[in-house]
């Protein structure tokens, strides 16, 4: 278990740079994603973590002892990490046994001790009954078990998972996210889990850092991320909403009042000057014939048990907003904002 | 487990990666190198001198005529029957493909000097065949394969395969639905042919011609066999006949031979680079379907033709060399009261030249197969791993060996290996320079089809290794060494094919106790033991089917592009 600490980590591939001055720290037994577009930087880092690259500048060290800087590091072999790739990785000519059991063979272990730390491996992901399976005669969810339990059964300091889930059906991830959340539970080790599925990441993380072209745009918990973006980049990629700009911003009461749209509403935010943009989520959106906001629906979408409306405002911004009732596109509607977020945005 | 700073990404692997790269450029350039070197300079002075005097004698224009109008008008044989074939067997719905498929690569796979000598065994005056048919023509009547036409003709049988190999991968890389596409534009028959499907072939069909060249160049089994008798002589066979009746003493003017038939090749060589790099241009896009063009009534009459073919190459010349074999004095007719096993009996256990040949050639095939399973391994990995330029730069020159006439390659071994550096010891005419040149000449037979499958391994395979506390050694051994097993098998066993009968390097570097086979077959033949030939040879061809069936019967399990004759 152990704690990671990064500092003005930089990473250039060719000259471009993939990984910005990243400074952060992942507590120990956290779990944290890494969530971002594809090109984001975010896979960089794990791999930095993993010490598969290494880094152009900075500094990175996991439980107290460093790791890499720009000139020296240590081998992805005496780091004591595990890691879980995206295509699972897994030995084809070893069985499901002896996939799991190699790390244990490398650090050499007794046999009675390698076959019972196996055995149990196997027991807390199920795996027990295809034990003396080869990898290629195992689905794609079990496979992804076998994964995490090689890397479970040496005590990892820190598990990071690279894109764990993106290879599997929509069913299989959700209880493989249930997987994953169990583990961290269990063994209560750090956790670093890099997607661009920004549901999966809400769902399973302590932590999540945004990262957009090679720099974390936010890192926060799932809450706060969507309550509270920090900027246009975090506030568009993380749930639906629509980011306007706001005028004439005006602290009277210990309230925040703007012009949004047209219309003078109260807003929330932690910046004091500089508030420049707010984000519109469909819970900041009711419908009213008397709303002050005058909207034509230009698209339902139907999410079950909910409709999604894609609206266009009177001065042609795009809003979105969500009705248990359904309307029918072209009808005219009033809108209601109640205090959405605001950020200050160059 | 104490974790350690280090310098560098991955030391181990840069520094492994160095150590290795160094040996293989050893093993491979430096004796391209050491030639150059001798070319041009004399007694230690540059100088061109020495190219003057030779390129001056009309000994060596001659001979360079010969290998240029019998390399040249043999490729223009193998263009005409590989390229037939391919067309035929790419682009049609011909049947039994693989089969036919795997029968034309077997002249490739037999040794030019069997070729030879089995031909001749089916033609001219004392032909055992002929003569038990009764067909023979009167004694007195020459060997009509004893001529520049013979060596012609047979240099075309021997590397048609070339071509047809490199022609059949440039067709079945074009895409159906090009042909589709100008068939929907109103082209039809030969329109498709001559404007569609010709211009995406050429490149590969010049490429395969230029090899093809190359390949007849430096061929020396087929201008021994049949050149020799006639007085027909070619560049290969003027270097041995110098080296082999005045010794070392000429080893500088056959040096100027060497890089002289080498710079025809190297010519060759980047014409070849040139249009397969224009291949590859091609290559891009969907390879989805290959072409299946309908035969329709015509599908029974062609196949038959193409079996034929393969009949009178590939079947006819072995009838001639077993009935040979089976006799027991060349020249008699095989009846049933003459024949005998004699001379298998002889060849296989009463010679001890032959058996000691067996065992050279044995130890020689699996040696190098072994050692450069070694290195190629790791180096292939290495290789793939952390490219630098001096990695790609060896990338792009490794084949030169191989590509290169074996000549060429032997004298660079006597110049590089005939005095030790700061020794006086010698490696020349011990078995040890026999297989130095091998491990050069076979190199890339090995290296290219393991670099084939690891390049098609997924990275994660040694990163998850890597991730869980595996060494450098560790995930050699328990990872990438399996995985590329299948490869480095296939390649193992191609390197031991083509070792095992090879007879080019062996004939100028061989003495006596280091002779191979390929030189065994060649002196029995020579002194006119021919059915003792005969049945060495044929012995030789049951081994080469042997291990070429092999390799056929697990290829499912290989990589694609580890087989040589499955593109």
């Amino acid at each position: 278990m152990a704690d990671i600490e990064i500092a003005s980590l930089g990473k250039l591939f060719a000259g471009t740079p993939a990984l910005q001055d990243i400074t952060t720290r992942f507590e120990d037994g956290e779990f944290i994603a890494l969530l971002g577009p594809s090109g984001c930087g975010k896979t960089t880092l794990l791999r930095l973590l993993a010490g598969f690259e290494m880094p152009s500048s900075g500094r990175l060290s996991i439980g107290g002892r460093d790791m890499a800087t720009a000139t020296t590091m240590v081998p992805p072999e005496d780091r004591n990490i595990g890691f879980v790739f995206q295509s699972y990785a897994l030995w084809p000519h070893m069985s499901v046994r002896r996939n799991v059991s190699y790390p244990l063979e490398i650090r050499k272990l007794t046999k009675p001790e390698i076959a019972d730390r196996t055995e149990a491996a196997l027991a807390a992901t199920g795996l027990t009954a295809y034990a003396d399976r080869m990898p290629s005669d195992l689905s794609g969810g079990q496979r992804q078990r076998v994964a995490l339990a090689r890397c479970l059964v040496s005590d990892p300091d820190a598990v990071l998972l690279d894109e764990p889930l993106a290879n599997l059906d929509v069913a299989l991830r959700a209880s493989m996210q249930t997987v994953f959340t169990d583990f961290h539970k269990r063994t209560g080790a750090t956790m670093v889990y890099v997607t661009h599925d920004q549901a999966e990441a809400m769902a399973m993380a302590d932590r999540i850092a945004v990262m957009d072209q090679g720099r974390i745009q936010q890192f926060d918990t799932p809450q706060t991320l969507y309550e509270r973006p920090k900027n246009r980049f975090v506030a568009e990629f993380v749930g639906r909403g629509t980011v306007v700009p706001v005028n004439a911003v005006e602290h009277r009461e210990s309230q925040l009042h703007a012009d949004v749209l047209g219309t003078r509403i109260a807003i929330r935010s932690d910046a004091t000057t500089g508030i420049s943009h707010v984000c519109l989520r469909p819970e900041n959106l009711s419908i009213s014939e008397t709303g002050d906001l005058r909207a034509k629906v230009a698209r339902v979408t139907y999410l079950g048990g909910k409709y999604l409306l894609e609206t266009v405002s009177a001065c042609g911004t795009r809003l979105l907003a969500e009705t248990r009732a359904k309307f029918e596109v072209g009808t005219q509607l009033g809108l209601t904002i109640t205090t959405p977020w605001a950020f200050s945005e160059d | 487990m104490s974790p350690t700073l280090q310098k560098g990404g991955s030391r181990s692997e840069t520094r492994l990666l160095s150590t290795i790269l160094l040996l293989a450029i050893c093993l491979t350039l430096a004796p391209v190198l050491r030639l150059l070197i001798e070319g041009v300079t004399d007694q230690g002075a540059p100088s061109l001198s020495r190219i003057d005097t030779v390129l001056a004698q009309p000994a060596t224009l001659s001979a360079l005529r010969h290998s240029l109008i019998t390399a040249g008008l043999g490729t223009l044989v193998s263009l005409v029957l590989g390229s037939a074939f391919a067309f035929l067997v790419a682009l049609t719905d011909l049947r039994a493909k693989a089969a036919l498929v795997f029968c034309l690569m077997i002249p490739m796979m037999i040794p030019p000097q069997i070729t030879a000598l089995s031909w001749t065994q089916i033609m001219g005056p004392s032909s055992v065949l002929l003569k038990t048919l009764g067909i023979a023509p009167p004694l007195g009547a020459p060997q009509p394969l004893y001529s520049p036409e013979g060596i012609i003709f047979l240099l075309g049988i021997q590397h048609m395969s070339i071509v047809f190999l490199t022609l059949r991968a440039g067709l079945r890389a074009i895409p159906q639905d090009v042909v589709e596409a100008a068939r929907i534009s109103g082209a039809r028959g030969l329109r498709t042919w001559w404007q569609v499907i010709m211009p995406l072939t050429l490149p590969s069909l010049a490429a395969g011609t230029a090899i093809t060249f190359v390949t007849a160049l430096g061929n020396f089994g087929i201008p021994a066999m049949l050149g020799i008798p006639a007085g027909y002589v070619t560049l290969p066979t003027l270097v041995y006949q110098k080296l082999a009746g005045m010794g070392t003493g000429v080893l500088a003017e056959v040096s100027v031979l060497a890089m002289l038939i080498g710079a025809v090749a190297v010519t060759g060589i980047l014409i070849q680079r040139f249009f397969q790099s224009r291949q590859k241009i091609h290559l891009v896009g969907s390879t989805s379907r290959p072409l299946a063009i309908p035969l329709g009534a015509a599908r029974l009459p062609v196949e038959a033709l193409l079996w034929a073919v393969v009949f009178a190459i590939l079947v006819l010349p072995m009838f001639g060399l077993l009935a040979t074999s089976l006799v027991p004095a060349y020249g008699v007719p095989l009846r049933l009261d003459t024949v005998t096993l004699a001379s298998w009996n002889d060849v296989l256990f009463r010679q001890p030249v032959t058996a000691r040949a067996f065992v050279n050639s044995f130890s020689l095939a699996s040696g190098a197969a072994v050692v450069l399973m070694l290195i190629c391994l790791p180096l292939a990995w290495l290789m793939e791993r952390h490219p630098t330029r001096l990695s790609r730069l060896f990338d792009s020159l490794l084949d030169l060996p191989y590509a290169l006439p074996g000549v060429v390659l032997s004298i660079s071994m006597i110049l590089l290996l005939i005095k030790l550096p700061f020794t006086d010891a010698t490696l020349y005419g011990t078995i040890w320079i026999i297989f130095l040149a091998y491990l050069a000449r076979f190199f890339a037979v090995m290296f290219r089809p393991v670099q084939a499958s690891l390049k098609q391994l997924d990275p994660a395979m040694a990163e998850a290794a890597q991730s869980v506390g595996a060494g450098l050694f560790q995930r050699l051994r328990d990872v990438i060494l399996p995985l590329s097993a299948p490869a480095a098998a296939a390649g193992a066993i191609l390197v031991f094919l083509t070792a095992f009968n090879e007879l080019t390097v062996s004939a100028l570097l061989w003495s006596s106790g280091t002779e191979t086979l390929g030189v065994v077959i060649f002196n029995l033949d020579d002194s006119g033991d021919t059915a003792m030939a005969s049945a060495l040879a044929m012995t030789i061809v049951l081994v080469v089917m042997a291990l070429m069936g092999l390799i056929q019967l697990v290829s499912r399990r290989f990589p694609k592009g580890v087989v040589p004759w499955q593109t």
